[in-house]
Order: structure tokens, then C-alpha cells, then sequence
């Protein structure tokens, strides 16, 4: 029973309620404590000396004038952290990255480090750093990187994933693919095939918190490091690994984090903090600046994707094909494979095949950015799968019902479905009164799927009673939105005791066991399975006590509702003993009550969604505004649904962001020219409408209380609502985003000359 | 060796010795410990570190720290009473108009300052007087609630 991971269906008391959040408090008074806001005694500051050129060779670096500067504590170079990664290509990527070795890969690229007692000295240190680079010819397009012309940026990357290995270098550092059936076949029963190619500029996950940290290493080898992260073992891990030191002697404490969405799952700038601590004998901290954020963190991929669906006039889908090319930056990833893992995973498909293609380029290394992948996958796909509707003359949203992935499906990336939401958020939304609002001028209405995995990942939670009653919950998970209050509920659930009496921590690295990151939608997931299983165990500690206390034996003792009872005729005069009784007499039954759980969280529920926006296109400037917005979305079970609100109305702002306005913009130099929230502009309040939400509730078979992950699914269908809606409203199908005023004007009079 | 200021911050006099080129931002957070106050861009653009000056509203990572001379500056922690939390406080908890919290404080500042030249905003008013302040959770809709309600809590409506 205590690790018995199926969905009991029960009816529920404290999970899906809206009590106020644990930390609420904090953050709307200034107390909670974020990565810039904790400092040690005598902590320096230290500045990072990032390359200017898009690619170059490093022939030399002279540090020796900035050492001297009064005030320098230490200088670092990629020689004072040497390779200790073994072989490992994936750790050895992120050392190069942190502080590069032989050659710059981008712009902003990390090729030295000060760590001075002032930031006015940082400052003057770094610009006595001289470094001789030898310049080399530069590939920051996608499209332009996959040439067999193009400068190739790693001289032993010869593409994985193809038979025989290739026998020249090249910029495509992987390719997957996934599918079954015969495509081919499936398009000759076609009546109409579109193929299409598709164009998504890089963005960024745009978190107001920039990274920061501060690192302290004593002589005696061991370490602390204060972090903002969405994963503080992880980090953890990789940074003891890159340094040389034991996990157990570096203790990681996870900040506040002001924001991730994928972007604060690496290292950058903390192995640098740590090693430069090590070398001053002193705490060091960082942190950086928007410029480098934008620069020189970890930004979604750019993409190019062809796209072919075929479709029979009675609204069959007879096969679809993508290919699809994502800018990994200058080190392997796997974006393009998640690309082509969610391309179709909507749709219910006889015959389905995609290809990714991993392609190195001269940008900052690509990170996750909520549902990493698949919202430019969603895009291609679903204006294609619109644009054939209306060639058979059919309302798309029908043709998205009739051709829905359900339970059984065999999905286009392999596994077979169980219960999914797909088809229930589409009749949602065909019964939604936004459906049948009426349009204004210039405007129109479009919709569009999305879909993620989810994922579980390792856990590790404890349970600890108070002498009061009163329960800690201790989690590993860093929360990003709320999820020490949704933790707490179903820990409250499990135990029938009120929300109010359980608090929930985030632990530091030293005090639990590993976990896996706060990714994947995994947070509440994966930590409520882990916190449940805990409180089953602690259940079975409680009972124990009770026994003790009452002198029968533990088979005859149930819990219900907070309280141990007695089972059985013999014991009719024996009144329940509540949890605070049971921990008030704890020192004489055995002492403190706990529980725990070390799991990996199995079985998280795929997710999908609905959207429909309408759009207002100003035809003069091409400039278009959101007008109605709607998120339909499958939770499995909303534990809070005030947060599960947020996250759906959070991720269609940024997708809006994404579809409208936002970009990473190089020059032919290859330098970022918009690396600040003025030219790279994230949506402002007065850009969007209000956000209405619909949740569903099919629970996931393989949770205790059906809960699947909720984060990410809402970033990926509005890029492809919008682009929809946007057609809707002028008639013009737009292939490249964002569907900015330029990019939109353009194709309204290239539409206009025919 | 610094330049000798004195201010009043969140009704306390306050005196600090600051670089001639240090900015509000830095000394508040640096110097007097409010770590309320956030730096999410240092450039004017993300409205994280708004604070009062004289009422007024402005990022504190374009001010200096000498032009706090003689003025008056609220934060964030000056907001709530004791433990009285200020109406924008409680309802910005009650409408979860926060997730990750970072640009709450400078939200928090900016509807006061809002709602103290209009008490009665349109949702349009309270967009475009929200616009300097960055939020990447939330999608801005459940923030424009939460003002909505604090105001009419503050009219007594």
C-alpha cells in the first residue's frame, strides 16, 4: 500500500481548495530571500570577461595586469578548471561552456574571471584582461549552418544517428526519428497534401531573476553554494564533478527562484563561483546581468521545420511528415528530438514519420524553455492541419475532433495511450461560449492543440511530526509557483489532518536525497506521489504508537480521518487517538515520529490543451493585438486550482510573447543587438486581455489522486492559435515568427501584389 | 570616500555615505539591507526595483543615491503596517497574483502609487499603469484582479 502509485478516486477534502499560499507573506513584504539577497562576511564580488566574437580562436589570455590591480583576489581561466569529466562529452560540454577552453563559440561566451573586493574593482580587473583571438568565419542561422559550406564549428562532430558514419565534419550533430506506418502510402490516399516550411526565431525564457549565487569553499575541500536554480541537486552534482570535490561535502541551498522556465536548470556561472572561491579563500558572488542573461545563458532554439499532411475530403488524416532542424547552439542537445517526438502526438495517425536535426551554430548553448520543443513543432503542424481544413471545407476544430489521439492510440512517438484529454478539451472548447462570441472588425478567431509528456524523475521526501502534532513536509523539489501549497494539501489529504497544520520546506541538498529538478511539470507531480507515500508511511508509524498507547495489537488499529480507532467489539471504550496525542506521547513509545519516501515518480500523465484567440489585426501598421484568450486544459487533478490557473494563463502569455513580438536578433557580425527587455520586449500588461481558463480533470491512472504535471502544455498551443487567428483576420497564412508589425505588413502586401 | 546623505526611507530617518555614482538600488539593498527592492535589469526596462520618491513612482536603478537627499522613499517594506498588511498586499495573496514573486514588490509600489492618483481605475487605467513593471508567471491577469479588489477594498466600496 505505501508505494501502491494507483489512482483511489476518492472524495477529496483538502485537495482542490484554494487556501492562501505558505509564502505568500514573504514575497509581498520583501523578507523572501531570492538568489541576489543573501550575503556572507567577507564575500567578494566577481565579473565574468565574456568574447565579443561569434567564433574565434583563443591564442592567448593575459590575466597578469588585473592580478596585480589592488584589490584582485583571484583571476580564473578556463586553465584553473581542468577536465575532469572523463570522457563524459555531455559534462565536458557544460565546462566549456562555463569557461571556454580552446575557442569561443558565441557571443558572450565566458573566457576569463576576476573576483575583486568591490564591484568598481571587478570592473577595472577585467578590462586589464587581454585576450588574443584569432577570428574565425561564423554560422548563426539555422538554415545556413546545415550547408555543407558552412564553417563548421566542432572539427569532430560527425553526425550521430546515421548509418554508415559520416566522413566529414559538419554542424548536424544528431538526427532521430520517429513514426510508423508508410507515409508515402498514406499520402497517395491523400485528396489534398500540403507541404510547408516553417520558420521560428530563438527566444528566451525572460525571467525577471537574473542568475545569481554566492559560493564558499573552505581549505579543507568542502563547500556551500546559495543558488537560484529549479534543481539545486543537480546542480550540486555537476558542479562537484567539474571541481573535483565529493557530492557530500558540497551543500547546495536553493534560493527563491524568480523564474526559470527551463533557463535555470545548467550551470554557468556557479562552478566559476565556486572555483574562484577556492582560489581567494574567500565567498564569492555572482551575479549577472541582463546583458549576459540574454547573452550568454540558455535560450530556446530557433527552428526550421517542413511540414506535409495529407487529408481526404471527408476530413481523414492520411499521413504526416516533418522534418525538423533546431539550433542547438554550439553543443549537442536534444531539442530537435523532442521536436519531433510531439509533432503529431495530438493526432491519431495510420501513417506518421519525423525526423530532428540537432544543429550546431554560433549561439548561446540552447536550454529547456517550458515544454521545451514542442511549441514550435505545435506551430507547423497545426497551421498545416487549419490550412487543409478549410481546403475540404470543414470546420477545423471538427477535423480535430475526428482525427484526436484517444485511449488505445498508438502515439506518433511510440507509446500507446491510456485516458488522455485531448478529445475532451476539444469538445470543451467547441461548447465554450467564446465559440459562438461574436467578431469585431478586422479580427478572427483561431485555434490550436498542444501536448507534453510530463515527467516524474527521482524524489526524495520526509515527514516529520512535531511534539505538537503539527507536520513538516520536507521536500526536494524547488518551488516555482506555488508548490509548497499544493505539496501541503495532499499531504493534509493523506493524513486527514487540516492544511494548516502541515508546512512544507525545500530542503537543502545536505538534508534530503538526491532529486531530480523542478522540470517536466514534475514538481507537484512528482513530489505529492513522493509526499503521499511519506504520509502513508508515517500513517504506519502512527498506528504503531497507538497500539503501544492502547496495549492491543497494530492489526486491530485503522486511521481515519486524522485519528488512530480501535477496530473491534473488545475495544468499544477506547476513544481515537488524534495525531496530536499520538506525537504528544511520542518520547515514550519510541520516540519522534517520521515518515519517508524515496521514489522515482513513474507514470506521469501526458497532457494536452485547447486554446482559442481572437486577434485584431490593424492592416495599416500590421501591427495585431489580442483581443480574447482561452486556455483548455487537461490537469488529471488540479490540487490548487488558483496555481493550475496561473500556469495556464502564465504559459499562454509567453507563447503570445513568442508568436508576437519577441526574438533574438543577430547581426551578419554575429554579436546580439537586442540583449535588454527594451529591444527584446517580453508582453507588458496593457498587451494582453484576460486570460480564461478551463480545467478538465481525467485522472491519471498512475497517480494516488490522478494528478498529472500542469506547467508546460500551456505554452505550446498559442503560437499556432495565434498564427490561425491571425489568418482568420486577413486572409494571409504566416510561416516565420514572432508575426511581428514588419514581418506581418510585408506579407499583407506581397498577399496584395499577388 | 563617499558622499554623506540623509533621507527619510519608509518614515525613518535614515543617514548613508555613498559613491557619487552608486544608484538608489544598490544603496538600498547594499548599504540599508532592503532586500525588498529587486534589480531584474539594472536599464529602466523590467520595473522590478520601483520604489516612491516623494509619492513618486520610479525605477531605483535610475536614481542616484545622493538624489535621495531630503527626500522621502518607500519601499516595499514600508508598505504593510506592523502586521497589517497593506490591501494591495493581502489581495495580491488572496488572487495568487504571484507565482515566482520576484517582480511582486515592484508591482506591489506601482499599483500603490496607481491607486493613490486614481482610486477608481478602468481595467484599461490599471494595464497601462502597470505597463513599466515586467511579469513573466502570471500573464498579468490574476495581478489586474488583485488591483481591482484593493481598490475597492481602499474606497470602502
Amino acid at each position: 500500500m505505501p508505494l501502491d502509485a494507483s489512482y483511489t478516486g476518492k472524495d477529496f477534502k483538502s485537495v482542490g481548495t484554494r487556501p492562501l499560499r505558505p509564502d505568500g507573506i514573504d514575497k509581498v513584504t520583501g523578507r523572501a530571500k531570492y538568489g541576489a539577497d543573501h550575503n556572507l562576511p567577507g564575500q567578494l564580488v566577481a565579473l565574468v570577461l565574456r568574447s565579443p566574437h561569434a567564433h574565434a580562436k583563443i591564442k592567448k589570455i593575459d590575466t597578469s595586469k588585473a592580478e596585480k590591480l589592488s584589490g584582485v583576489k583571484a583571476v580564473l581561466t578556463a586553465a584553473d578548471l581542468p577536465d575532469l569529466t572523463h570522457g563524459d562529452q555531455g559534462m565536458f560540454d557544460i565546462l566549456d561552456n562555463c569557461m571556454a577552453r580552446t575557442k569561443v563559440f558565441y557571443d558572450g561566451h565566458a573566457v576569463a574571471a576576476v573576483a575583486a573586493v568591490d564591484m568598481a574593482t571587478a570592473k577595472a580587473a577585467l578590462k586589464l584582461i587581454k585576450v588574443d583571438y584569432e577570428v574565425l568565419p561564423h554560422v548563426t542561422e539555422v538554415d545556413e549552418a546545415v550547408k555543407p559550406s558552412a564553417p563548421v564549428l566542432h572539427a569532430n562532430c560527425f553526425t550521430e544517428g546515421v548509418e554508415p558514419k559520416p566522413k566529414k565534419a559538419s554542424n548536424i550533430a544528431k538526427v532521430t526519428e520517429f513514426g510508423h506506418g508508410d507515409v508515402e502510402a498514406g499520402f497517395a490516399e491523400a485528396d489534398f497534401v500540403i507541404e510547408r516550411n516553417f520558420k521560428t526565431e530563438q527566444t528566451h525564457q525572460g525571467y525577471i531573476e537574473p542568475h545569481a549565487c554566492v559560493a564558499s569553499v573552505s581549505p579543507d575541500g568542502t563547500g556551500e553554494l546559495w543558488v537560484c536554480t529549479q534543481g539545486h541537486f543537480v546542480y550540486r552534482n555537476h558542479c562537484a564533478m567539474l571541481l573535483g570535490m565529493d557530492v557530500s561535502k558540497l551543500r547546495v541551498t536553493s534560493s527563491e527562484i524568480g523564474g526559470g522556465f527551463g533557463g535555470k536548470t545548467h550551470v554557468w556561472v556557479e562552478p566559476v563561483a565556486l572555483a574562484l572561491s577556492r582560489k581567494a579563500n574567500r565567498p564569492v558572488k555572482i551575479v549577472m546581468t541582463r546583458d549576459e542573461v540574454f547573452r550568454a545563458s540558455g535560450p530556446t532554439s530557433a527552428t526550421s521545420i517542413d511540414v506535409k499532411i495529407g487529408i481526404k475530403k471527408d476530413g481523414t488524416i492520411t499521413a504526416g511528415k516533418a522534418e525538423l532542424r533546431y539550433a542547438s547552439g554550439p553543443y549537442l542537445t536534444m531539442w530537435a528530438e523532442l521536436g519531433a517526438m510531439t509533432s503529431f502526438a495530438c493526432y491519431d495517425l495510420k501513417n506518421v514519420k519525423t525526423k530532428g536535426y540537432e544543429v550546431l551554430v554560433n549561439r548561446p548553448k540552447s536550454a529547456a524553455y517550458r515544454a521545451p520543443s514542442a511549441p514550435m513543432a505545435a506551430f507547423a503542424v497545426e497551421s498545416v492541419i487549419d490550412e487543409l481544413a478549410k481546403k475540404i471545407g470543414k470546420d477545423p476544430l471538427e477535423v480535430r475532433i475526428q482525427n484526436a489521439a484517444k485511449q488505445g492510440t498508438r502515439s506518433s512517438y511510440g507509446p500507446i495511450y491510456g485516458p488522455i484529454g485531448i478529445g475532451p478539451t476539444l469538445e470543451a472548447a467547441k461548447k465554450h461560449p467564446h465559440m459562438n462570441a461574436p467578431l469585431g472588425k478586422n479580427q478572427g478567431r483561431g485555434y490550436a492543440c498542444g501536448f507534453w509528456f510530463n515527467f516524474g524523475g527521482q524524489t526524495c521526501t520526509d515527514i516529520n511530526v512535531g511534539p505538537d502534532g503539527s507536520v513538516t513536509l520536507t521536500v526536494g523539489t524547488v518551488d516555482v509557483g506555488g508548490s509548497r501549497a499544493s505539496l501541503a494539501l495532499c499531504v493534509a489529504e493523506e493524513l486527514g489532518i487540516p492544511y494548516s497544520q502541515v508546512k512544507c520546506l525545500v530542503a537543502d541538498t545536505g538534508t534530503l536525497g538526491h532529486n531530480d529538478m523542478t522540470d517536466g511539470s514534475r514538481g507537484t507531480f512528482s513530489s505529492s506521489m513522493a509526499g503521499i507515500f511519506a504520509a502513508r508511511n508515517t500513517i504506519e508509524e502512527l498506528k504503531e504508537r497507538a497500539a503501544k498507547m492502547w496495549e492491543i495489537p497494530v492489526e486491530d488499529v485503522t486511521w481515519e480521518n486524522g485519528q488512530a480507532k480501535a477496530q473491534g467489539s473488545n475495544y468499544g471504550n477506547l476513544a481515537p487517538l488524534s495525531l496530536k496525542e499520538i506525537a504528544a506521547a511520542a518520547g515514550n513509545t519510541g520516540g519522534p515520529v517520521a515518515g519517508h519516501a524515496e521514489i522515482v515518480a513513474d507514470g506521469a500523465g501526458v497532457s494536452f490543451a485547447t486554446h482559442i484567440c481572437d486577434i485584431e489585426l490593424d492592416a495599416e501598421t500590421g501591427r495585431s493585438r489580442i483581443v480574447r484568450y482561452t486556455v483548455i486544459q487537461d490537469a488529471g487533478k488540479a490540487v490548487h486550482p488558483t496555481y493550475v490557473e496561473g500556469q495556464y494563463q502564465g504559459g499562454a502569455a509567453q507563447g503570445i510573447g513568442w508568436a508576437l513580438n519577441e526574438e533574438y536578433i543577430y547581426g551578419k557580425d554575429g554579436r546580439l543587438q537586442n540583449a535588454g527587455f527594451l529591444d527584446y520586449r517580453i508582453p507588458v500588461c496593457s498587451d494582453l486581455p484576460m486570460i480564461d481558463t478551463q480545467i478538465l480533470e481525467i485522472p491519471n491512472p498512475n497517480h494516488p489522486y490522478g494528478v498529472r504535471g500542469v506547467g508546460e502544455t500551456s505554452i505550446v498551443p498559442p503560437i499556432a492559435a495565434i498564427a490561425n487567428a491571425l489568418s482568420n483576420a486577413s486572409g494571409v497564412r504566416m510561416t516565420h515568427v514572432p508575426m511581428s508589425p514588419p514581418r506581418v505588413l510585408k506579407a499583407l502586401e506581397a498577399a496584395k501584389k499577388g | 570616500m563617499g558622499v554623506l546623505v540623509s533621507t527619510t526611507i519608509n518614515g525613518d530617518a535614515v543617514e548613508f555615505a555613498c559613491e557619487p555614482t552608486e544608484t538608489l538600488l544598490d544603496v538600498l539593498r547594499n548599504r540599508i539591507g532592503l532586500i525588498g527592492t529587486k534589480e531584474g535589469c539594472g536599464t529602466g526596462d523590467c520595473g522590478s526595483c520601483s520604489v516612491q520618491v516623494d509619492g513618486r513612482l520610479v525605477c531605483s536603478c535610475l536614481v542616484l543615491g545622493v538624489e535621495a537627499e531630503g527626500r522621502e522613499i518607500e519601499t516595499v517594506e514600508g508598505m504593510a503596517d506592523g502586521a497589517t498588511l497593506h490591501p494591495l498586499q493581502v489581495k495580491f495573496i488572496e488572487h495568487a497574483a504571484l507565482q515566482c514573486g520576484i517582480c511582486t514588490p515592484g508591482f506591489l509600489i506601482a499599483a500603490k502609487a496607481l491607486l493613490e492618483k486614481n482610486p477608481d481605475p478602468s481595467e484599461e487605467e490599471i494595464r497601462f499603469g502597470l505597463a513599466g513593471n515586467l511579469c513573466r508567471c502570471t500573464g498579468y491577469d490574476k495581478i489586474v484582479r488583485a488591483v481591482q479588489d484593493a481598490a475597492k477594498v481602499m474606497r470602502g466600496a
